[in-house]
């Protein structure tokens, strides 16, 4: 008989909420650390692809209050996530604007800021790259001619003598000969740019090394243990000596995953042992110099038979990870195993390149490329739909993939909420039904798009929980996943008070540090909820097993009686038997003759997905099992257009995902909100702009708009769907970057469904839709 | 070059010797402790650093701190002297925010639309809130808090 759920699914105060509304959450700039603290500043490279030919320091190095400065000469390490590629700072080229080349630690910030300025550098400067359609041509000019020397995991395939950091290829079935029988085929180009995070709290991070050999960092930051790894592995000091404390996170988006500006932090300290650094980037540096998301360029062949049915899809995606691909050649990596998108597709040709340029490095970003590859593929479902004469909403529901069939790499698909979402989304909306505007001089009209999204994690990614057990009967429950803000401690908390039937009041679960905390890889991938929370489920069961063994051995009661309840240990067998948690779980129980039973109560649990394998043929991408499982989803909107300044209004969004259990519903919702209104920014106004030399025109708020609260629809409709994912806790599994996903190629739809223009290139501003509509006048001769 | 300035924070008495270039923002946080207007762009654009000037809110990260002598400066720590507000509580209830950097600067801007508009209508409430950025949450949760605290009053 399954069991009631107390805890898990209901709606709850998130239990990080009181700290954040009364604002004693402590971020990282909040923290006190004396009158030793001194600042770093960096000395930023203004050329976008340059040799460095000297470095002089000298004259920094005398400058009022300066401590320390550093360059390439002191720390040449390279350092990386999954290809080392990435310099401290570089010690023979500059490869985009803004590049630390150097940096000084001083007194005060403006000590250290004028000191910088005093630092000379002769560049030669080289040739710029700023399209990856360029870059990949085999005559292009070499941005790291050393690929082929870094430190790679073995499942990323660098090309050296190329600008190709990686390539990943699916080939399943036989396209071309698919593509002949097709009764309807469709190719296009799409194109996606770079577009910025902008959490509100910038990147910072304060270092202190002491003369010991200790180093400690307090960082924003996804990933306090991956942090500690890389900073340990490239700067050769042992991992026990490294200690990473991580503060709340104002804003994350994947921006704050892995590592960038704190190995500055970390080597600036170690010039000063003894002493606090500080490095908090600006506004301009955090577009700059953290990471961007990767721009794309993305050509896509459809063919569809009689029956509405897709059998084939060749889908290149040629993507801009900027001057490191550290990180942003596994999002090319991810995307090119699932470039099909939530359909089952025969016959598969993907080409996936991640490609050198000099613009700022990319990597992670909410969505981790599944939004920029949906919008291409979405967009061509939706126009192949009209092609053949079927409903885009029923095309999508034929073709969408179902649980055992097999996905592009030839795994199984898990089970999934797909057609449900898609269904629901459509009710919501009201698909069909048409909403003339009142106003003559605006149309309205529907967009839909439905999507998935696997996490991408190298195949034995991990997570550890510990829960200890206090005189009073509450546990602190220890584990490395950062909230973010989505609701991970609440979602761990109730997982525990499920399993111990503890009121979520006896339960405090804290942000991590890597001396206390056992090892979470990251909180990136939309996976903490999964992998965290089955860790947290085995902690709180084997912390159950010690609970009911304890007191099986002093009452002399089959463990099989036994049951916990509330905080009280029962017996099936006998009713009045109560024992309260506090009773015993650090003091043990008494016996007659004076001795006890027991002692304190400690859980430990972990998980690691064993049944994934990134070993896989590289030139078919068949035989591995590189993904755990598939999140599916949908999403509409209804939009307004001023045909008069082609202004769009989002009126009205759906979005609904199969979250298989959400642990905490209230929370799910907010982040199908939350994450529509990011992919929002992105369909409508958010776009990195540069000039001809690579430089950024626009790093600040007033020229890159995000929404605001005069933006959003008025009328939003987060959707919960649940159909268990098996091996999730409670049959939970990520949905947090997936709402972010529909939201350009369901704008673009509504665009072509109200005007007939069909707009291949987003962000989807006002200039674009009057230029296609003059276009369609002049086609029709108007 | 320093400047001896006086001025009311929380409704303590401060006084403070500021150069005339420094920030007060920076004055708040650095000088003074108070963490809990946050520094986001430093160009006045997100107004996480949202504070009260004698009950009207201000950016704080481009407001010289010369230019506070003799006036009163509210944060959050002074609005919460008695206990949390109705309007926090209201904030909690709905699960408002999410990474809650925004939090901060974004109750200072409510506080000040409650006590002008104590019934203001989800366009108002909207209107006012729009020079407070939120990366999170989408708005609606911090929208619905405002409009239920205005409702019950």
């Amino acid at each position: 008989m399954e069991r009631e759920l107390k805890y898990v699914g209901k709606r709850a105060v998130r239990i990080d909420g009181l700290e954040k509304i009364t604002g004693a959450a402590k971020y990282t700039d909040d923290l006190d650390f004396g009158p030793s603290m001194l600042y770093v500043a960096v000395l930023e490279s203004p050329y976008a692809h340059a040799i460095i030919k000297n470095i002089d320091t000298t004259e920094a190095e005398k400058m009022p209050g300066v401590r320390a400065v550093l360059s390439g000469k002191d720390f040449p390490e390279k350092f990386g996530l999954y290809l080392k590629d990435n310099s401290i700072f570089p010690a023979d080229r500059v490869r985009y604007i803004g590049q630390q080349v150097a940096a000084v630690v001083a007194e005060t910030p403006a000590q250290a800021e004028a000191a910088v300025k005093k630092i000379k550098v002769d560049y030669e400067p080289l040739p710029v790259l700023q399209n990856p359609l360029d870059a990949i041509k085999p005559d292009a000019p070499l941005i790291h001619p050393d690929l082929g020397k870094y430190e790679v995991v073995p499942w990323l395939y660098p090309q050296p003598g190329t600008n190709i950091a990686h390539v990943r290829k699916i080939r399943k079935g036989d396209v071309d000969k698919a593509f002949k029988e097709a009764e309807y085929v469709l190719e296009d180009w799409y194109h996606v740019p770079h577009v910025v995070h902008a959490p509100i709290e910038t990147h910072i991070s304060v270092a202190l090394y002491s003369y010991d050999g200790r180093l400690t960092l307090w960082n924003s930051t996804q990933s306090p243990h991956t942090q500690r790894n890389i900073i340990a592995h490239s700067l050769k000091i042992p991992h026990k000596n490294v200690r990473v404390i991580a503060s709340y996170v104002g804003g994350g988006f994947g921006g704050k995953a892995g590592i960038s500006m704190e190995v500055i932090a970390a080597v600036a300290a170690m010039k000063v042992p003894g002493h606090p650094v500080k490095l908090r980037w600006t506004r301009k540096q955090e577009f700059q110099n953290s990471s961007q998301r990767q721009e794309l360029y993305a050509h896509i062949k459809m063919g569809v038979n009689k029956e509405g049915k897709i059998i084939a899809l060749k889908h290149e995606l040629f993507w801009d990870v900027g001057a490191s691909a550290e990180y942003g050649s596994n999002v090319v990596n991810a995307t090119g195993f699932s470039a099909t998108g939530p359909y089952y597709i025969p016959n598969v040709y993907i080409d996936s390149f991640a490609i050198y340029t000099n613009r700022p490095p990319c990597g992670a970003y909410r969505g981790f490329g599944y939004s920029e590859f949906h919008f291409g593929l979405e967009s061509h479902i939706d126009r192949m739909a009209k092609i053949i004469g079927m409903d885009p909403v029923e095309f999508r529901r034929k073709n969408a993939i179902q649980r055992g069939q097999p996905v592009a790499y030839g795994v199984e698909m898990n089970p999934t909420g797909i057609l449900e979402c898609i269904d629901k989304v459509a009710e919501k909306i009201e698909w069909g039904k048409e909403n003339k505007s009142p106003d003559p001089t605006k149309v309205r009209a529907k967009g839909f798009a439905a999507v998935w999204k696997a996490p991408a994690m190298p195949p034995n990614e991990s997570s550890a929980a510990f829960l200890k057990f206090s005189e009073d009967g509450s546990i602190n429950l220890l584990v490395s996943g950062m909230e973010l803000g989505q609701g991970f401690l609440t979602a761990m908390a109730k997982i525990a008070a499920e399993e111990l039937s503890l009121p979520l009041e006896k339960i405090r679960v804290e942000l991590p540090d890597t001396d206390r905390n056992p090892y979470e890889w990251q909180t990136v991938a939309s996976h903490v909820t999964w992998s965290c929370g089955n860790a947290v489920r085995r902690a709180a069961i084997d912390a159950r097993n010690q609970i009911l063994d304890t007191v099986s051995r002093a009452y002399h009661i089959d463990k099989a009686n036994l049951y916990l309840e509330d905080g009280k240990v029962k017996c099936y067998t006998d009713p009045e038997f109560e024992l309260p948690f506090e009773k015993f779980v650090i003091d043990g129980i008494e016996m007659p003759d004076g001795t006890y039973r027991g002692g304190p109560i400690m859980g430990h649990g972990m998980f690691m997905p064993e049944f994934t394998s990134a070993k896989v043929n590289p030139e078919t991408g068949l035989g591995g099992h590189p993904n755990v499982h598939y999140t599916t989803g949908a999403g509409a909107v209804e939009i307004e257009i001023d045909k008069e300044t082609g202004r769009i209004r989002v009126l009205k969004m759906a979005e609904a995902f199969d979250a298989g259990k959400a642990i905490n519903p209230d929370l799910v919702e907010g982040q199908i909100v939350g994450g529509f209104v990011q992919g929002l920014g992105t369909a409508l106004w958010e776009e990195v702009k540069f000039d001809e030399n690579g430089r950024i025109l626009n790093p600040n708020f007033t020229d890159y708009k995000i929404p605001t609260a005069l933006d959003v629809p008025r009328d939003m409709n987060p959707i919960i769907v649940e159909v268990a994912q098996p091996d999730g806790p409670f049959g939970a599994r990520g949905i947090a970057e997936h709402t972010m996903i529909p939201v350009m190629p369901a704008v673009a739809n509504a665009v072509e469904n109200a005007l007939g223009i069909r707009i291949k290139d987003v962000p989807i501003t006002p200039e674009k839709i009057l230029n296609a509509l003059r276009e369609k006048g002049q086609e029709n001769g108007n | 070059m320093k400047k001896e300035i006086n001025f009311t924070l929380n409704g303590n008495p401060v006084k403070i010797e500021v150069m005339p270039n420094e920030k007060l923002l920076d004055v708040l946080r650095d000088r003074l402790g108070v963490k809990s207007p946050k520094h986001g762009c430093g160009r006045g654009e997100c107004g996480a650093c949202s504070v009260l000037l004698n009950g009207k809110s201000i950016r704080s990260c481009i407001t010289l701190a010369i230019e506070v002598d003799g006036q009163e400066i509210t944060t959050l720590e002074g609005l919460e002297k008695n206990g949390m507000t109705e309007l926090q509580k209201s904030f909690l209830q709905h699960n408002s925010f999410q990474c809650g950097f925004c939090a901060p600067g974004m109750t200072i801007t409510a506080t000040e639309l409650l006590n002008k508009n104590p019934h203001p209508d989800e366009e108002e409430v909207r209107e006012a809130i729009a020079g407070n950025l939120c990366r999170c949450t989408g708005y609606q949760n911090i929208i619905d808090a405002i409009l239920d605290v205005s409702k019950k009053e």
